[in-house]
């Protein structure tokens, strides 16, 4: 049975109808309309929707509704004006991180957490932490050489 | 998939949340195990009971020579430093190399143990260490040693009106050394063969090895292990019966590799 499911998405306080059952990214995508988030393999191994859940990234098909209620969700859709997301975006462009984008706006939320949280990250380390994230174009050259560049940038 | 329909309940305190298991309850922590699973629909509880929000559920704290971690507590709080002192250091190694890290930002390390899954990192772990599980049930709190919590495949100690509070280990000496070697082709997957060895001065070298479809299996005394890895390795494994022969060399490569880590 439907019940409202009360959370804060992008800054914005939202109430939508929703199943207990149905994970984060049904919500947002079929609730709110927010289809950057991207459904891929729902069962948290491949990235795809993995959005910022109360300040550090998480599996959005692994967080069900009522486990949502409250939280604080930040979804590729949120990220206007941040300088890091911005830098990123500039790099994925320039280095031919992306093809047809589906794995994207996960990569996205997982490079930010990786050059926030690890700033002297070097390639392997930035390869390790992308294992949670899959890209079937690109090889991962182009995303992995992406994120080295911001990081080199913010080392100045 | 979707998961099939089920009820959820967010308790507000310690007795409502028994109370909901006592009604049939499943528990749920951070939903990293049991979440792909109701998505697959190899779970179909009729109503989960999440814990998360219970007071004092996540959390280190350390008594005397007894670190005390919380149930709730993240793997991701661990891989970032929540226990003290050199046991702080192995298990953040562990945690480090559980799944990935938006996985390891809600799933819990009382969660994983409690949903007993062979191939969980501190499944494989925890038994090494002389520790006890905090279980809160009906009639009151009880331990249970690390070594015989975990029982079978997705099996455990816990009766379904109890939770998993906390793990209680020993606080260790700088000098304890420590192996792990757990094989994934990938990092990150489910790990085919798990072994990890702890040697602290003047104590038995201890072993565990899992990730074999069955409970962990624990060496007590692993000083003939510590002294001769391959040779011991070989003798413990072919005496586990494991049924594929690629376990069984993943199985012994991964206790000698633990082993000549810790000696």
């Amino acid at each position: 049975m439907k019940r409202p499911i009360s959370l804060t998405v992008n800054g914005r306080a939202e109430t939508v109808l929703a199943e207990p059952r149905t994970h984060l990214a049904g919500l947002l995508r079929e609730g709110l309309r927010l289809t950057g988030t991207h459904i891929g393999c729902e069962h948290g191994v491949c990235g795809a929707c993995t959005v910022e859940v109360d300040g550090a990234p998480a599996r959005a098909c692994l967080l069900h509704a009522g486990a949502a209620e409250g939280a604080s969700v930040r979804t590729v859709e949120g990220f206007d004006g941040d300088a890091v997301m911005t830098a990123l975006r500039e790099a994925f462009s320039a280095e031919h991180a992306l093809q047809c984008g589906y794995c994207t706006p996960g990569m996205l939320v997982t490079a930010r957490d990786i050059i926030l949280r690890l700033p002297d990250a070097d390639e392997a380390r930035v390869r390790e932490e992308l294992a949670g994230n899959l890209c079937r174009c690109t090889g991962y050259r182009g995303i992995v050489r992406a994120i080295l560049r911001v990081l080199a940038q913010r080392r100045g | 998939m979707k998961p099939a329909p089920f009820d959820y309940a967010r308790p507000a305190d310690w007795s409502a949340a028994l109370a909901l298991l006592a009604a049939g309850a499943r528990p749920v922590a951070g939903g990293q195990s049991l979440g792909p699973m109701l998505n697959l629909r190899v779970a179909t509880p009729e109503k989960l009971a999440d814990l998360r929000h219970l007071p004092g559920y996540a959390g280190v704290t350390q008594q005397g020579g007894t670190i005390r971690i919380g149930a709730g507590t993240t793997h991701a709080a661990i891989e970032d430093g929540a226990v003290p002192g050199r046991l702080g250091a192995i298990l953040a190694g562990v945690a480090r190399r559980i799944a990935y890290r938006p996985v390891r930002n809600r799933g819990t390390i009382g969660g994983s143990l409690a949903h007993a899954d062979p191939a969980a990192d501190w499944v494989a772990v925890l038994p090494c260490f002389r520790g006890e599980a905090v279980v809160l049930g009906p009639a009151g709190e009880r331990r249970v040693k690390l070594e015989r919590f975990v029982t079978g495949m997705l099996a455990t100690a816990l009766s379904p009106e109890e939770l998993l509070l906390a793990v209680e280990l020993p606080a260790l000496p700088e000098a304890a050394r420590w192996g792990h070697w757990k094989f994934c082709r990938k990092p990150g997957e489910f790990s085919k063969a798990t072994a990890c060895v702890l040697a602290v001065p003047g104590e038995a070298p201890r072993a565990v090895l899992a990730a074999l479809d069955a409970p962990p299996f624990v060496v007590a005394d692993a000083s003939a292990l510590c002294a001769a890895p391959e040779a011991e390795a070989a003798r413990l494994v072919a005496a586990l019966d494991v049924a594929d022969p690629w376990r069984a060399a993943i199985a012994r490569t991964a206790l000698r590799r633990a082993a000549e880590a810790a000696s």
